[in-house]
């Protein structure tokens, strides 16, 4: 086992902190190179004739998820040292629920409209400020927030320990769902594509 | 001609990458997270971070008082803002910011669809914006952390979320369809 290299000792706080943000360079050049510094285009997803986000996010975690499976699998990383954030069922999906009134009705989420505001565009920089004022809302709102922030707490759960399957038979489900979800996506943005706008 | 793009200064876009192409090197980025730092990537922890600060900056006591603050100010022996997310973040927008240059996408404008007058379109911005940042905090992080990060992971929570807030956002499309299509 070496990796995570960090986990490891391999480098120290500070040097985390360089790594942090080239690791934040790669991730804003493919949010951008896939056009998700637009919001049309992100909000297009919600209208069936450009299914990129679905794409973009299914192949990027098959091919995380894929590469840690073989990775741990040969023995280069230890699973266990990979953060795994608790689950706290109601409140992720009462979250999950309003986060996607959100998205569709800003049409970015936060590390897409940083993309946004990056390249020039207003209306990300203005929902980079109602991200900021919707955060100070939530804790100036805590003490009553409180109880459902942490109800249904489950701990670092992943789904085959929930099942009580092995690992690598989720992974391959993963994959024959996002495989199924790329031909109904081909398929779908055919339907759709009457819905398509003209170009600004 | 080029009727299309004469109000713009330069040579019109580079089209966008294919989304499988995208998708694979942003798996890729998140999969070197995971094998240098053990961690996967973030959005949302960093504006906590950044409001926590504000708050403690503006009323020291009052954030002080406050469980949601203190989780991110920390122990004040170190500046909340050294911290991991909040450099990730300032690579996202280098990162973002590169990338629209080297295409030529680098353009001051509002993204809408063409039924909508463009401070209808901010306002809806900023509404999204603010239940986007409140939804995050409730579900303990946003699109990258929860729906990448931990659905690459397999995280049951992640997952819950992740059917969420597809199923939020397609509820919602039709009533704001005049602000996209």
């Amino acid at each position: 086992m070496n990796a995570p290299f960090f986990k490891f000792g391999a480098f120290n706080e500070e040097i985390s902190l360089v790594i942090a943000v080239l690791i934040g360079v790669g991730f804003g050049f493919f949010l951008e190179r896939a056009g998700f510094g637009n919001g049309r285009k992100l909000a297009a997803q919600f209208y069936g004739y450009d299914l990129t986000v679905f794409k973009v996010m299914f192949s990027a975690i098959v091919t995380a998820m894929l590469g840690l499976f073989y990775l741990s699998w040969i023995g280069y990383v230890d699973l266990s040292l990979v953060y795994v954030s608790p689950t706290y069922l109601v409140p992720q999906i009462l979250g999950g629920l309003l986060l996607g009134v959100g998205f569709a009705i800003g049409g970015y989420c936060p590390g897409t409209s940083c993309v946004s505001a990056a390249t020039g565009r207003y209306d990300g920089f203005v929902y980079l400020i109602g991200i900021v004022f919707g955060i100070f809302v939530f804790g100036e709102m805590f003490s009553i927030m409180e109880s459902l922030y942490s109800a249904t707490p489950m701990g670092s759960i992943t789904l085959p320990q929930l099942f009580g399957v092995s690992y690598g038979m989720i992974v391959m489900l993963v994959v024959f769902m996002a495989v199924g979800g790329f031909i109904f996506a081909a398929w779908a943005e055919k339907k759709f594509a009457h819905l398509r706008p003209e170009e600004q | 001609m080029n009727s299309h793009h004469d109000h713009h200064a330069g040579p019109p876009p580079a089209p966008y990458w294919n989304p499988y192409t995208a998708g694979i090197g942003l798996g890729l980025v998140l999969l070197l997270a995971f094998v240098v730092m053990g961690r996967g990537l973030g959005a949302s922890g960093a504006f906590s971070s950044l409001v926590a600060t504000g708050v403690s900056c503006v009323a020291p006591t009052h954030a002080e008082q406050n469980a949601f603050y203190k989780e991110y100010l920390g122990d004040g022996k170190m500046n909340p803002l050294k911290d991991w997310l909040v450099f990730e973040v300032i690579g996202v927008i280098l990162g973002g910011f590169i990338s629209g240059l080297l295409a030529g996408r680098i353009r001051g404008k509002v993204e809408k669809g063409p039924r909508i007058s463009i401070k209808g379109r901010l306002f809806y911005a900023f509404i999204g914006g603010t239940i986007m940042g409140f939804a995050a905090k409730l579900a303990r992080g946003c699109t990258s952390g929860q729906a990448l990060t931990g659905g690459a992971l397999l995280s049951v929570g992640s997952w819950a979320f992740m059917l969420c807030v597809f199923a939020g956002a397609y509820a919602t499309a039709y009533f704001v369809r005049r602000q996209w299509i």
